[in-house]
């Protein structure tokens, strides 16, 4: 049987003031604990305790939720922009577990709820921006990689750390049929030191609500200075180790997807440039921004992060 | 003095509808890029409209010239004869490539020529979508039955520029995505399956002549 959503008369709406005012309760409560999951189709909406805000957008328009949500990669639902919206219905995101291991102290298996409770979870705006030059501006909530990292103890040797989507190809259809696009699980990885970064956030929620489906529920990374394709959703393990991770863009096509891909408008993708970017702006049409091109900067903007790749040629070597 | 009214009247001849359908066929050819454009800019062409609208021109150039190239076949494999429609279609396949560039040079770079060259110069893929959109414009220009009549045999010569053409449109495609899916796969297959067929075209005319030569000497 498919999923239909209820259907709610307008007169149980909750109007927006009274749930901003809810919401704010629940942040007053941040100290006593998260909140209760309901589960299944009712998480997406679900709100999100947010303590601090910080604005690492410098003030640019936030992209409407609606095209943050329906314009997705995410090719476990699919390869076209909508169908991660459009097929990731069946999708459970909880309950949900990750598990931490490899050069660590103490490795553990986190659950998703106990994240949700005890980690210090913020609002954090940031631009993100996808190797197919495009765009946006969202606001994602959650909490630094580091904080998670913090409590399994890396060890000295560890160097790098690995990322791993989860595998359901009975709720994510495009990890089924002849054609796959992409060999799974989905993995990715990054440099401790890129990780322990303040920026690094694993994201729970965008908008102020846990995050939908199509968006990597219910746990992903986001790391705002590199393109889209490392901040990998869904993910079920975290291993640390002392050998560069391998990353699913870059085994498909070595020359295109570095390990670094570091957001530079100077390296251009083989087939395309990097120079410039179109910003997604909501249901805008051509005629009113719906074709807005601007400069790519370096590092997405977040100059503070240059420093982890001092005297590294990012162009030709480790881009 | 009364020859005319001793004149047996014409027989009424039937309508010729054939022009009528082929003007038919030039306008709904042009719905999808009409109403893609509506779509665009009335905000109803998702979040990133720019980018659908060209796409969506591009794969229905694609799909035109797929379909100019399926007359032939379709005719020789035993089919309806649809030759009468093959200039439209080409045409509507030129006019969607054109559409396909003006939207690239307008709403997605804005004129700016600064970006626009080196795109086209350096991007292989651009480069080969643009060979694509040169070769087609002799073709389109010599869509007449002037030039026809004028270039003779010559003419024929030209127009095989449109087995490059489809390569260059079908290369451009696919060298633009990230992954080989099966959309792509599907116009690869479409190309190499017309194409294919040019090169066999002979031994399939001579099979068919033998066989109809064979069906008449049985009968006889």
């Amino acid at each position: 049987m498919t999923y239909r959503p209820p259907h709610i008369p307008s007169s149980e709406i909750t109007p927006k003031s009274v749930y901003l005012n809810r919401r704010q309760l629940i942040a007053g409560a941040a100290a006593a604990g998260g909140l209760a999951l309901t589960g299944g189709s009712a998480f997406a909406a679900t709100p999100i305790r947010i303590g601090n805000k910080v604005d690492d957008a410098k003030g640019e328009t936030v992209t409407p939720k609606e095209s943050a949500t329906t314009y997705n990669n995410f090719y476990e639902f699919g390869t076209d922009k909508s169908d991660p919206a459009k097929n990731s219905g069946k999708f459970k995101p909880l309950p949900w577990a990750i598990k931490v291991d490899g050069m660590v102290g103490k490795p553990q298996t986190f659950g998703f709820e106990d994240l949700l409770a005890t980690m210090p979870i913020e609002e954090r705006i940031y631009r993100f921006r996808c190797v197919e030059a495009w765009s946006m501006v969202i606001p994602w909530d959650g909490f630094q990689l580091s904080e998670l990292l913090k409590k399994v103890e890396p060890l000295a040797s560890a160097k790098y750390v690995a990322f791993e989507t989860v595998v359901r190809p009975e709720e994510m259809p495009g990890q089924k049929g002849y054609f796959q696009p992409l060999p799974w699980p989905y993995v990715d990885g990054l440099r401790l030191d890129e990780a322990m970064q303040p920026l690094t956030l694993m994201a729970v929620g965008m908008y102020g609500e846990a995050l939908p489906n199509q968006s990597g529920a219910p746990i992903r990374l986001i790391v705002p200075w590199k393109y889209g394709f490392k901040s990998i959703k869904s993910i079920v393990r975290i291993t640390l180790t002392d050998k560069e991770p391998p990353c699913s863009w870059n085994k498909a096509a070595a020359n295109e997807y570095g390990f670094y891909s570091n957001v530079n408008p100077k390296r251009d993708h083989p087939r395309w440039s990097q120079a410039t970017e179109r910003r997604i702006g909501g249901k805008t049409g051509f005629f009113s921004g719906g074709g807005d091109r601007r400069d790519t900067l370096m590092f997405n903007g977040y100059d503070e992060v240059a420093s982890l790749y001092n005297g590294m040629d990012l162009i030709n070597t480790y881009y | 003095m009364t020859a005319t009214s001793t004149r047996p009247a014409a027989p009424a001849r039937p309508f010729n509808w054939l022009p009528v359908k082929i003007w038919a066929l030039y306008i709904v050819g042009l719905v999808p890029a009409v109403w893609y454009f509506y779509l665009g800019a009335t905000g109803n062409l998702g979040a990133d409209p720019v980018v659908t609208f060209e796409h969506n021109l591009g794969f229905w150039a694609i799909r035109f010239l797929l379909a100019t190239l399926a007359i032939t076949p379709i005719f020789i494999l035993g089919g309806p004869n649809l030759i009468a429609y093959r200039r439209a279609l080409g045409l509507l396949g030129f006019w969607y490539v054109l559409f396909h560039f003006t939207v690239y040079l307008t709403l997605d770079r804005a004129l700016d020529f600064s970006a626009i060259i080196p795109d086209i110069v350096k991007r292989p893929y651009i480069t080969i979508g643009m060979l694509g959109f040169i070769m087609l414009i002799p073709l389109a220009l010599t869509s007449n039955r002037f030039s026809i009549r004028r270039l003779g045999p010559r003419w024929n010569k030209l127009h095989k520029l449109s087995y490059l053409v489809i390569i260059a449109g079908v290369v451009h495609f696919v060298m633009s995505t990230k992954v080989l899916i099966v959309e792509q796969m599907i116009y690869i297959v479409l190309t190499a399956l017309l194409l294919g067929f040019r090169v066999f075209k002979k031994p399939i005319m001579n099979w068919r002549k033998e066989r109809m030569k064979a069906k008449r000497l049985a009968k006889a």
